[in-house]
């Protein structure tokens, strides 16, 4: 998977090492640019293209009007006609003016034109909740994405990872959604080598390995299961930990995998339950490995309401406390 | 006064007055230039005929009619030049085929053949789009990728087509503003058709032309009669100059207004009788480009009831040929449905091309397909 694995490495937050997969990769190749709302001479309402600008210009990395719909739309133009353009939302929540060009467009030019027209671009936004944010900041809604056909969707959970698969995402010739978990933007560091590698978009990474029972998850949630099931082995539960990294396409072969030497699933996410992927996964246990199904699966996922102000967004969220739970009625069945 | 009721060359570019009479100045284009901007005016008008034709009688699907619009189409097409890009909206048969798309591909799509809205390699047409306005910023971030592409400097023209309905759209917007802003390569040419289905156009906006909209983004706009071929290759001509290189102190987009009338439906789907009266279409129909542009030819000595004739006749065997050719292509392959997603399909989307191929074996086509 890394291409470079003798070369140095640097110890970064999950959101510089967004910042040096752009930087690599815009140094690597021309035709890569960053654009959006604030991600110029500010770099980034969350430092996520900070010192681009001054590296790279302001061709390179430019400041857009306030215009999602615009942003994404002119980035398609871009892309179709050769260009490699990394188009910034500011957050997640806002990515709704600009849907009609995600799903009419982004993720159907290859289909509509046979493939005469392609789309090697990269849509990036900070997503997820739990840092305090004013009301239309902390949604999750990864499943409107994963649900249309045409697009890549991938959440990284470590620095390495995000600089792996955001390059993986640029290199991509096709559209990839880039969620990323602000959550844990600065959470805690990892290293991550400085040189150019890939992770590879589809593939699932088994964070825990456990016998008792298969914890999927991805992004900021992958944090609290390894919580729970670290406190969960003192109790003598053995839970595996599967970070999912891409949830569309998904890796159903590592979930099944998993699933067939527990026998036992709690699927976590911070996104509401109904149609979320929480479902996806379960529905694919029940298709493919039914048999070896010990216990009900459990969802443990944020509630079916908007997402709250903050003052109660602590109680919205799955935590460690609501993992474990979800792993006992899983193992104690 | 409302805009339907107001004499239409009110501040408007025109060269040919309704009898094809010169009243403005007659562009610089070659005489056998001007006899096949007539002869693609009335290929798409028969086509247009046609094309309803097969819809009623079952063999396509809905399609949006473009009579009453040839002028704007043909006359903007022709003047731009071989590089430079077309990004349609859906109504644009007439503007793509002067452009190299062939009507035979034009009618596949309205069958419901994806392969016809893949323009030939080297033909510099964008795809139809259908959601209204989405294409504008389209043409923007082409445009702008051209620019960019060339230090600054770019090498050619986006000319994108859209309806007055569009200029509602936040899309609408969203693409002039970026291309007032990065000063990209554009021509925005609306279609001022009147009607956004049922919605007459004072319903979509309170500004008294469209083209004064361009104000707002901070480059030029202009009306021009689009049922006056040779006043919107003027001033389309005009607007693709400035796009590639625009003088001192000039923008480079160029909104265009052509105001002009949808003679049929919006589409096949559509009875325009439920919010327009035969008065009004018989009124906008005294404009047709197309006897203006023959009286305009007659006069120059370029026509005469032979050649006339002529054009008629080839005009009925290129759409015959093209109906031909559309309808004995084979459907296209069931399986091709997997294959333009992405690139390379993920495993999950192989595993269901597989599963569709073996219930396909299984239980044959005639299971799937209506009759």
């Amino acid at each position: 998977m890394s291409t470079q694995e003798s070369e140095a490495t640097q110890n970064l937050t999950l959101v510089q090492s967004v910042r040096d997969a752009l930087a690599t990769e815009m140094e690597r190749d021309d035709d890569v640019l960053v654009m959006g709302e604030d991600v110029g001479k500010n770099g980034g309402v969350f430092r996520a293209t900070e010192g681009l600008w001054k590296e790279f210009g302001e061709d390179r990395v430019i400041d857009t009007p306030l215009a999602e719909s615009g942003i994404i739309g002119t980035a398609v133009g871009m892309a179709a006609m050769g260009l490699k353009p990394v188009p910034e939302i500011q957050f997640s929540g806002f990515m709704y003016p600009g849907f009609d060009q995600i799903v009419s467009h982004m993720a159907r030019l290859r289909t509509r034109s046979r493939s005469r027209f392609t789309l090697p671009m990269v849509l990036r936004a900070p997503y997820g909740g739990g840092i305090r944010a004013p009301e239309h900041h902390s949604e999750s809604k990864e499943a409107f994405y994963a649900h249309e056909a045409g697009l890549k969707v991938v959440i990284p959970s470590t620095p390495y990872d995000t600089k792996g698969l955001l390059t993986s995402a640029i290199r991509d010739p096709d559209p990839v959604v880039f969620l990323e978990p602000k959550l844990i933007y600065r959470a805690f560091r990892g290293d991550v080598p400085e040189g150019d590698y890939e992770v590879p978009i589809g593939e699932a990474s088994v964070r825990r390995e456990g016998s008792d029972v298969s914890v999927f998850t991805y992004g900021a949630m992958t944090r609290p299961s390894l919580e729970a099931a670290e406190e969960l082995a003192e109790e003598g539960v053995d839970a595996e930990v599967v970070d999912l990294r891409t949830v569309s396409p998904m890796d159903r072969e590592a979930i099944v995998e998993s699933f067939k030497k527990t026998g036992r699933a709690c699927v976590v996410h911070e996104a509401p339950k109904t149609g979320g992927l929480a479902g996806e996964i379960t529905a694919t246990l029940q298709e493919e490995a039914l048999l070896y199904q010990e216990a009900p699966i459990q969802r443990v996922t944020g509630y079916d309401v908007p997402y709250p102000l903050y003052a109660m967004e602590d109680y919205y969220m799955p935590n460690a406390a609501r993992v474990a739970e979800g792993i006992k009625d899983a193992v104690e069945f | 006064m409302s805009t339907l009721e107001r004499d239409p060359r009110e501040s408007m570019v025109q060269v040919l007055d309704e009898d094809g009479s010169v009243v403005g100045d007659v562009p610089d284009v070659g005489d056998d230039e001007l006899v096949e901007m007539y002869h693609n005016m009335k290929l798409a008008r028969h086509f247009d005929t046609r094309a309803v034709s097969l819809q009623r009688q079952g063999r396509m699907g809905t399609y949006p009619p473009l009579s009453g619009q040839e002028g704007a189409q043909v006359g903007s097409a022709m003047a731009l030049a071989e590089g430079d890009w077309t990004i349609p909206s859906y109504r644009e048969h007439a503007a793509n085929l002067v452009r190299g798309m062939g009507l035979e591909r034009t009618l596949r799509y309205w069958m419901g053949d994806e392969r016809g809205n893949s323009p030939p390699e080297g033909v510099n047409v964008f795809t139809a789009a259908v959601p209204i306005a989405s294409q504008i910023p389209h043409a923007t971030g082409m445009a702008w990728a051209d620019k960019l592409k060339h230090g600054g400097d770019p090498e050619n023209a986006y000319i994108c087509y859209f309806g007055d309905g569009a200029t509602s759209e936040g899309d609408f917007h969203e693409g002039l503003n970026f291309a007032g802003v990065f000063d990209t390569p554009n021509v925005f040419f609306c279609n001022n058709n009147q009607w956004a289905i049922s919605v007459p156009r004072e319903r979509q906006t309170a500004s008294e032309t469209l083209a004064q909209k361009a104000v707002a983004y901070g480059f030029e706009g202009v009306r021009v009669d689009g049922m006056d071929p040779l006043a919107v290759y003027s001033v389309t001509s005009d607007a693709l100059e400035k796009a590639k290189s625009p003088g001192e102190g000039e923008r480079r987009p160029t909104l265009v207004e052509a105001v002009q009338y949808r003679y049929g439906a919006h589409t096949t789907a559509d009875d325009p009788s439920v919010y327009r009266t035969d008065e009004e279409v018989e009124r906008w129909k005294a404009k047709d480009p197309i006897p203006r542009l023959e009286a305009f030819l007659r006069n120059q000595g370029l026509l005469d009831d032979e050649r006339v004739d002529a054009i008629e006749e080839a005009v009925e065997e290129e759409v015959a040929a093209a109906i031909e050719e559309a309808e004995s292509t084979a459907r296209p392959d069931p399986s091709t449905m997997f294959e333009h997603v992405f690139e390379e399909a993920p495993p999950d989307l192989a595993e269901q091309a597989e599963e569709f191929a073996a219930i396909r074996e299984k239980y044959g086509d005639e299971a799937f397909l209506e009759e």
